[in-house]
């Protein structure tokens, strides 16, 4: 039981990178845009978030405030992701371009961005970037008062957790009543589905396309955040982040594009990810443990496709640049 | 009575590169009437139209809406204008819910009430006689209950000019009627119309006034009750055409196909061919009956190798024996040296690859030629002008995509490359559907070209009147089954008719 409990908290600790970047993309691919570059986005937010702390704390010396240390970072995490995806968003919608290549090139910049000012500023510091103690607290402690987490079991699994994983799931819960309930939701999805229809409805399929892909990128961009910040322990370490774009970019596969699916789908896939360290009874490769979550994506993409369900299918012009007159 | 301008156009141009679409063209329509824009394939019609619901801007011109200029620079604009198009292929997302296509893109105050929109549907339902289910996702409707969502949702939007773009191509005779009469209630509510076609007998029908669009440039009005077929055809080809199709007799008929107890089942378990036999001749056009969706592709998918058969025979016979065809593949087919064409519904999709010019889609079918492994991209490219100088395709040159090609047009390409495989087995549908009446002829010309060569032409068409002109002998069909085969000089729209909606046609 006590191993079960550790697995999953550690499962979900894990996962919340992955649910981050797999709720930016599911935004973005909600609008019809495939944006290839969450690997790339993830390390520009994660980067940037932690440069931002560390200069500031740099700057204020002991007079630093451990909450404007938070608060900065956020900011900039999501800044510099956003301003990345407006990068792509203005090649792809705007100029046309085609959707994999510049998305592809979008996480060659990005993880080249994050490694070189990563590594430029850790020699600023003198062979250390990381952030004080005391913002690192901020991110590392439980959100929830000690009554809930004291609960047996239960407390542990679902109330220990820090406040980046409570803030992740209620964006999957806003996602998700936004996507279903609203009228913004809808026609989002219509720009997804059938730009030519959403456009002939009267939608701005532009300003929609633009905003959801810069709202996405800066979601996957705190990923890198919560990377740095927790998984990391707020320290810069080199090729860290390597690889959890895609997996979140396979995830939103697997999610079948529903932000609440992703939640525990980022849990099962933080799961596969960590089973190598703990389940050695076997002697299996890591490597297979690592591609775990690539096979189980490949069958969820067999599977819906033998299915054929149409809610199940990915939004039908995902990947297609728009042009109104186009003939 | 007074006549209230609706909308006005003047001077409108647009031109795509070099070609002009539209060149001055002016029009206007009143309130409380039906206006029917007719003309040939790649007119402008379309174009025009567009440029009315804010889809194209216009190069040059004026558009008035009531007394008023307006400057329409994108749909939004055209639906505040209280203008709302009816296009040709559905702009509905599919999974979404009838109400939810209604109100989308809408933007009205309050909570999204998904009860509220649901109720003035079913108001404007009423009023106007449709039946539709609010909660009804789009990709399980007909293309008739599209056609009433559009509709729906364009009143909901409050329009009060509506513009159809061939809304009966795809409708049932029945669901035309029902069409008509919900235009007509329109009209009597005092709203504009435009409805764009090129079936003659629904202008007459159906209109209170005719614009004429030919080449792009605007011919001229005249009102329905002055108009008869003859003069709206010269105005749109400014030649007089006859109206007549020829039918060469057929010389030596040759036995080529036999189907026997053919039974097609569909991957949901649905029978859409049972026990269908028939055989058919070289040198004849077998045409083939019957309403939509009852077993027409599935028949001519299994000829052709592409749909799986459950039970039943399909030999091919020629000077070196017979050949079964169950259960082979297209390609299989092909390598036994059977000549077999097929123009597929579905021009673009199924018969021509829209992204590739004249040339890559004439390679289609010769690609595994070649030496070294490397295709032969010459002969293609011969065979591409070829097909461009004989049918007279209009086309920048034969490497632009045949996406960019009229639906004319388009239809050449595929029809000259298969004619060119030199088929023994020629199989069209519905080879003129949406194709203006030169084209039309042009198609029905090679079709005959071809059965006089000894080909055995198999025609699936809608247009009746066509039917029982062009063809030698006509099968019907019904709900998958052989209703009967009439002798195409002396059976009657009446007979065929009947047969389509009752096995036997007996009532």
């Amino acid at each position: 039981m006590t191993f079960f409990v550790n697995f999953f908290v550690a499962a979900v600790l894990m996962g919340t990178t992955l649910m981050y970047g797999t709720l930016g993309e599911i935004l973005t691919e909600k609008a019809g845009n495939m944006n290839l570059g969450v690997e790339g986005l993830i390390y520009m937010g994660g980067s940037s978030g932690l440069i931002a702390a560390f200069l500031y704390e740099r700057a204020m010396g002991a007079g630093a405030v451990p909450g404007v240390s938070v608060a900065l970072a956020f900011v900039a995490a999501f800044l510099a992701a956003a301003l990345g995806s407006l990068l792509y968003a203005f090649l792809t919608i705007t100029l046309r371009t085609n959707q994999n290549v510049t998305g592809l090139a979008l996480t060659i910049f990005g993880v080249g961005y994050g490694e070189f000012f990563g590594e430029y500023f850790r020699g600023v510091g003198g062979g250390r970037l990381q952030i004080s103690e005391a913002a690192g607290a901020i991110y590392s402690q439980p959100l929830l008062p000690a009554f809930l987490r004291d609960i047996p079991v239960v407390g542990k699994l679902l109330f220990s957790y820090n406040f980046m994983i409570y803030l992740c799931v209620a964006i999957a819960f806003v996602m998700a009543w936004y996507f279903a309930r609203t009228r913004s939701g809808m026609s989002l999805r219509a720009v997804g589905e059938d730009p030519a229809t959403a456009d002939a409805a009267g939608i701005n399929v532009t300003r929609y396309k633009y905003l959801a892909t810069c709202l996405g990128g800066g979601i996957c961009g705190l990923g890198g955040l919560y990377f740095t910040m927790v998984s990391g322990g707020g320290n810069w370490s080199t090729g860290a982040m390597d690889g959890k774009g895609w997996l979140a970019v396979a995830l939103v596969i697997f999610a079948l594009w529903r932000p609440l699916r992703a939640v525990w789908g980022s849990i099962v896939f933080g799961a596969l990810m960590i089973m190598y360290m703990r389940v050695t009874q076997f002697r299996i490769p890591t490597e297979i443990y690592k591609i775990l979550p690539y096979v189980v994506t490949v069958i969820v993409l067999i599977s819906i496709s033998i299915r054929q369900k149409r809610e199940n299918q990915p939004p039908a012009s995902l990947g297609a640049a728009y042009f109104r007159e186009e003939r | 009575m007074e006549k209230e301008t609706a909308i006005r156009l003047e001077g409108i141009t647009k031109r795509f590169g070099d070609v002009v679409a539209n060149r001055s063209v002016s029009l206007e329509v009143y309130r409380g009437e039906i206006l029917s824009l007719l003309g040939e394939n790649g007119s402008g019609k379309t174009t025009l139209m567009n440029m009315i619901s804010g889809i194209y801007f216009p190069d040059q011109g004026h558009i008035f809406v009531g007394e008023k200029e307006v400057l329409i620079r994108s749909p939004k604009d055209a639906i505040d204008l209280g203008i709302g198009m009816i296009h040709q292929h559905f702009k509905l997302v599919d999974v979404l819910t009838a109400a939810e296509n209604i109100v989308l893109g809408l933007r009205e105050k309050g909570k999204f009430d998904k009860k509220a929109v649901a109720a003035r549907v079913q108001a404007i339902s009423e009023k106007y006689g449709f039946s539709i289910d609010p909660q009804k996702k789009v990709y399980d409707m007909s293309v008739s209950e599209k056609q009433t969502v559009e509709i729906i949702k364009v009143l909901y939007r409050g329009a009060d000019i509506l513009i159809l773009d061939e809304p009966t191509a795809v409708l049932t005779p029945q669901e035309t009627e029902k069409l008509f009469a919900v235009l007509r209630a329109m009209r009597d509510d005092g709203k504009a119309i435009i409805i764009i076609t090129h079936k003659l007998q629904e202008v007459l029908e159906l209109s209170d006034r005719v614009s004429v669009l030919r080449k792009g440039e605007y011919i001229g009005t005249v009102p329905t009750s002055e108009a008869t077929a003859q003069s709206l055809t010269d105005m749109m080809v400014g030649q007089a055409t006859v109206l007549n199709i020829e039918r060469p007799e057929p010389v030596n008929p040759q036995r080529r196909l036999s189907v026997t107890g053919l039974t097609v089942v569909d991957g949901n378990g649905v029978r859409k061919l049972s026990n269908v036999s028939f055989d058919v001749y070289g040198g004849e056009i077998l045409g083939i009956a019957g309403i939509s969706g009852c077993g027409q592709k599935e028949l001519l998918e299994a000829i052709a190798g592409l749909q799986s058969v459950q039970t039943g025979s399909i030999i091919y016979h020629s000077e070196n024996g017979s050949e079964e065809l169950v259960g082979k593949s297209a390609m299989a087919i092909r390598e036994k040296g059977i000549r077999l064409s097929f123009v597929p519904e579905d021009r673009l999709g199924m018969g021509l690859v829209a992204n590739m010019d004249m040339a890559g889609n004439m390679m289609l079918r010769s690609f595994k030629r070649g030496r070294f492994g490397l295709s032969d991209r010459k002969s293609p490219e011969v065979l591409a002008e070829q097909v461009k100088d004989d049918l007279e395709v209009v086309t920048p040159s034969i490497q632009t995509p045949v996406r960019r090609m009229s639906g004319g047009n388009v239809q050449k390409v595929l029809v000259g490359r298969e004619i060119a495989a030199e088929p023994k087995i020629l199989m069209t549908a519905y080879a003129v559907r949406g194709l203006d009446i030169n084209t039309s002829y042009t198609i029905y010309h090679l079709l005959n070209q071809q059965k006089e060569k000894g080909v055995a032409v198999i025609y699936v068409g809608e247009d009746l009147d066509v039917l029982l002109e062009l063809c030698d002998r006509i099968l019907v069909l019904c709900g998958g089954q052989v209703s009967g085969i009439l002798n195409g000089r002396s059976a009657t729209r009446e007979q065929v008719g009947l047969m389509m909606t009752k096995v036997g046609g007996a009532s």
